[in-house]
C-alpha cells in the first residue's frame, strides 16, 4: 500500500498577484470535471503523486481577500505545514511584500514550516521588473524554496508544488483526517458533525 | 473606502462575526472592523503580551510562563453546550472545518462546602454522594418523569402540566430538598438565580433536557471547547464571512456612527474616510458604551459581571486531576443572589503552556466589593500563581434599529455557554432581515475532494 500524507498548505502574497489563480491551475489541471469559482471555497484539496508512488494530499487556504487590510487571523498560519508565498514578476513593490509575509511566517507560524517563494506572471515576462536573480539570492539567504510560474499558461505551476512535496517531511505516519491535528496534544478530538445514534455513547476515552 | 456596502459590521466577537459570516453568505455586501489589531473583540482569546497589554500595560509577561504564542486566555468563559444552538450553526455553516473540538472534562457542583459530579441521568443520581439514601429515590423518580414526557401522552405527565403549573410545584411534588433543587435548576439547568422556581416549568424541563443530552452525545461533560480557545469561534465565522465576500479591516478607529437629520444611519467615518452602508451593526462599544462625552444614548447599563483569570499551576483540588472543568457554586450555598462559576482549561486545549492551568472565575456583581464576593470560588483552586481580575458592564441596545438601521449587539453575559449569544444573533437577524433565520444549506461545496 502507497503511504499517504496531509499537509496544510496556506497562500500568501500581495493582493492581485495571482494566489488564487495559481490554486486554480494547480488544482483544475488535476480534476477532469470543471468547478466554478473560489467563492464559498472554505479551502481546495489537491494530491500530488510522487516517484516512490507516495501521495502528498494539500489541503490549501486562500486568504480569501483577508490579506487585503492586513486582516489574517492567527488561525491561518495555525498548523500550516507549508506556505507559498506569491509575487508578480512585474511589480517590484510585491516582492517587498512578499517579503514582509515571509518575515510574518517566521514570526507566527510553526518554525518547521517550508517556505517556497513564487514568482508569478511568467508570461507577462516582457514587464518584468523582478529579475530572477535577485530572488533566487534572497530566496537562498532566507533557506526558501524559489521558482517562478506562470497561472494563466500553466508555466512552473505542478513542478513548485511538487518540488514543496518533496520538501515535507515524508517520515511520520500518515496525519489524521485533518491537518490541524496538533502534535503532542492527548486525547482525541470530537466531531460534531457526527451524528448522536441512540443507545451508542460516542464516549471519548482521553 | 469609497464603496457603499449593505452592512458595516462594528467588532469582531463572536456575535458580530456570526451575523457577519451569515449576512455574507445571504449574498450582503460586508464590510467588517474592528478597532484593536486582533480578533474577538470581548470575546478574543488573548496571548500573553496581548494579556499583558489588557491588564498590566507597564509590565512585560514573566518568561516562566512559557513561550507566548503557546497562550490563549479566554476574556469570556463560556463552553459549548453540545447538543446546543451555537453547535447547529457550527455545523450548518460547516465552519467546522476550521475548528477541532475537544470535551470539557468534568462538570461538578459545589454542595455544602465540597464540590461533586453533577449526576447527569437517574442510573448517575442514585450513585452521587450530592444526595442520601431517600432522597435519592424521589430524584430517580423526578428524572424518569423528565425523560419519559411525552408532549402528546397524557399517560406520561403524572397530572403535571408543564405550561402551566410552576417548577416549585413539581419539586414539591417530587418532594426533592432544597439542596437537590439547587443543583437541579443551577448545575443543570443552568439558571443563574432562583427565579425560574415560580414560573411554568416547560423552560426548565427543556433546559434539563438540553443538558442530559448534550452529556449523553460525548460522555463526560454536557461540553466542548475549541482547541486554541474560544477566539478561534470568531475567527471561523470571519472567514466564512470572507469567503463569502466580506471585506475585513482590523486596527481601524471607529470615530463616528455618522446619520442624517432623521437620526437615520448614513455611514460610518474613520479618520476623514466615511463609508456609506445601508444598515450598521456592532457591539455596544461602538455606540457609547462606557463614554459620557458620545452624544446620543443607544446602550444601557443592565449589571455588571466579574471574572477573575486564575493561573494554576495543579489542577482543581477535588476534580480528579480533570484536565477542564466547570463548576458551579450555587447562589444558595454561599449566601448570594447568583451562582459562581469557574471555568477551566489547560495545555490540554492548547490554551497555555504544559502544566499550567488558566481557571476563570465569574459571577454577576452584588455589591460594592465584587472581589470579595468571588472569594468562595478562589477558595476551590488552591494556590492561585497569578490573577487578572476584571469588572465588566453588561450592556444592552435601547432600540431594536429598525426606525435608524443602527443594530446592536448585547454584552457577553455571565452564563455558561452560548445559547443566550445565539439568541442575540437570531434576535439581530431578524430585526435586521425582516424574516427568522433559518440555516439554510450552503449552496457551493467548499471542498474539492
Amino acid at each position: 500500500m502507497s503511504k499517504q500524507f496531509q499537509f496544510k498548505l496556506v497562500l500568501l502574497g500581495e493582493s492581485a498577484v495571482g494566489k488564487s489563480s495559481l490554486v486554480l491551475r494547480f488544482v483544475k489541471d488535476q480534476f477532469d470535471d470543471y468547478r466554478e469559482s473560489t467563492i464559498g471555497a472554505a479551502f481546495l484539496t489537491q494530491t500530488v503523486t510522487l516517484e516512490d508512488q507516495t501521495t502528498v494530499k494539500f489541503e490549501i487556504w486562500d486568504t480569501a481577500g483577508q490579506e487585503r487590510y492586513k486582516s489574517l487571523a492567527p488561525m491561518y498560519y495555525r498548523n500550516a505545514n507549508c506556505a507559498v508565498v506569491v509575487y508578480d514578476i512585474t511589480q517590484s513593490t510585491s516582492l517587498d511584500k512578499a517579503k514582509t509575509w515571509i518575515r510574518e511566517l517566521q514570526r507566527q507560524a510553526d518554525p518547521n514550516i517550508v517556505i517556497a517563494l513564487c514568482g508569478n506572471k511568467t508570461d507577462l515576462a516582457a514587464r518584468r521588473q523582478v529579475s530572477q536573480e535577485e530572488a533566487q539570492k534572497y530566496a537562498e539567504e532566507e533557506g526558501l524554496m524559489w521558482g517562478e510560474t506562470s497561472a494563466k499558461t500553466g508555466e512552473g505551476v505542478s513542478e513548485i508544488f511538487t518540488a514543496i512535496a518533496k520538501k515535507l517531511p515524508l517520515t511520520a505516519p500518515a496525519p489524521k483526517t485533518t491537518a490541524r491535528g496538533a502534535p503532542g496534544s492527548s486525547g482525541r478530538g470530537v466531531d460534531l458533525n457526527k451524528q448522536p445514534t441512540a443507545g451508542q455513547n460516542d464516549a471519548c476515552n482521553c | 473606502m469609497d464603496e457603499e456596502y449593505d452592512v458595516v459590521v462594528l467588532g469582531t466577537g463572536l456575535t458580530e462575526c456570526i451575523l457577519s459570516g451569515l449576512l455574507s453568505v445571504e449574498g450582503k455586501k460586508v464590510l467588517h472592523m474592528d478597532r484593536n489589531d486582533y480578533y474577538g473583540g470581548e470575546s478574543a482569546s488573548l496571548n500573553l503580551t496581548q494579556l499583558y497589554r489588557k491588564f498590566r500595560p507597564d509590565q512585560t509577561p514573566p518568561t516562566e510562563l512559557g513561550r507566548d504564542r503557546d497562550y490563549a486566555i479566554d476574556l469570556v468563559p463560556k463552553f459549548i453546550i453540545a447538543s446546543g444552538e451555537l453547535t447547529k450553526i457550527l455545523v450548518h455553516t460547516e465552519v467546522t472545518r476550521y475548528l477541532e473540538f475537544k470535551q470539557i472534562a468534568g462538570s461538578f457542583v459545589y454542595r455544602d462546602g465540597k464540590i461533586s459530579k453533577v449526576p447527569s441521568n437517574e442510573m448517575e443520581a442514585v450513585k452521587s454522594p450530592l444526595m442520601g439514601l431517600f432522597e435519592k429515590r424521589r430524584a430517580k423518580k423526578f428524572f424518569e418523569f423528565l425523560q419519559g414526557w411525552k408532549d402528546e401522552d397524557p399517560a406520561t405527565h403524572q397530572g403535571i402540566n408543564l405550561d402551566r403549573d410552576t417548577m416549585k410545584t413539581v419539586y414539591e411534588k417530587f418532594g426533592l430538598e432544597q439542596g437537590t433543587q439547587d443543583f437541579i435548576g443551577h448545575a443543570m439547568a443552568l439558571y443563574l438565580d432562583d427565579d425560574y422556581i415560580n414560573k411554568p416549568a416547560r423552560p426548565t424541563y427543556e433546559r434539563i433536557v438540553l443538558y442530559t443530552s448534550s452529556m449523553a452525545r460525548y460522555g463526560k461533560s454536557p461540553y466542548i471547547y475549541p482547541l486554541y480557545g474560544l477566539g478561534e469561534l470568531p475567527q471561523a465565522f470571519a472567514r466564512l464571512s470572507a469567503i463569502y465576500g466580506g471585506t475585513y479591516m482590523l486596527d481601524k478607529p471607529i470615530d463616528e456612527i455618522v446619520t442624517d437629520a432623521n437620526g437615520k444611519f448614513v455611514g460610518v467615518r474613520s479618520g476623514n474616510e466615511t463609508v456609506k452602508a445601508k444598515q450598521v451593526v456592532g457591539d455596544p462599544s461602538y455606540f457609547g458604551a462606557g463614554k459620557t462625552d458620545s452624544g446620543k444614548v443607544r446602550v444601557v447599563e443592565e449589571g455588571k459581571v466579574i471574572r477573575a483569570i486564575c493561573l494554576l499551576k495543579h489542577p482543581i483540588p477535588g476534580t480528579d486531576d480533570s484536565d477542564s472543568c466547570q463548576i458551579i457554586i450555587p447562589q444558595n450555598q454561599v449566601g448570594r443572589k447568583n451562582d459562581i462559576y469557574i471555568a477551566m482549561v489547560s495545555s490540554t486545549h492548547n490554551v497555555c503552556a504544559k502544566d499550567v492551568y488558566v481557571a476563570i472565575v465569574s459571577t454577576i456583581v452584588e455589591t460594592s466589593v465584587p472581589e470579595k464576593e468571588i472569594l468562595p470560588a478562589l477558595q476551590l483552586l488552591g494556590p492561585i500563581h497569578d490573577k487578572f481580575v476584571s469588572v465588566s458592564n453588561l450592556y444592552t441596545p435601547t432600540a431594536d434599529g429598525k426606525s435608524d438601521n443602527i443594530f446592536i449587539t448585547k454584552s457577553y453575559d455571565a452564563t455558561s455557554h452560548f445559547e443566550t449569544v445565539v439568541e442575540d444573533v437570531q434576535d439581530v437577524w431578524k430585526r435586521m432581515v425582516g424574516s427568522d433565520l433559518v440555516l439554510k444549506k450552503r449552496e457551493i461545496e467548499g471542498v474539492q475532494e
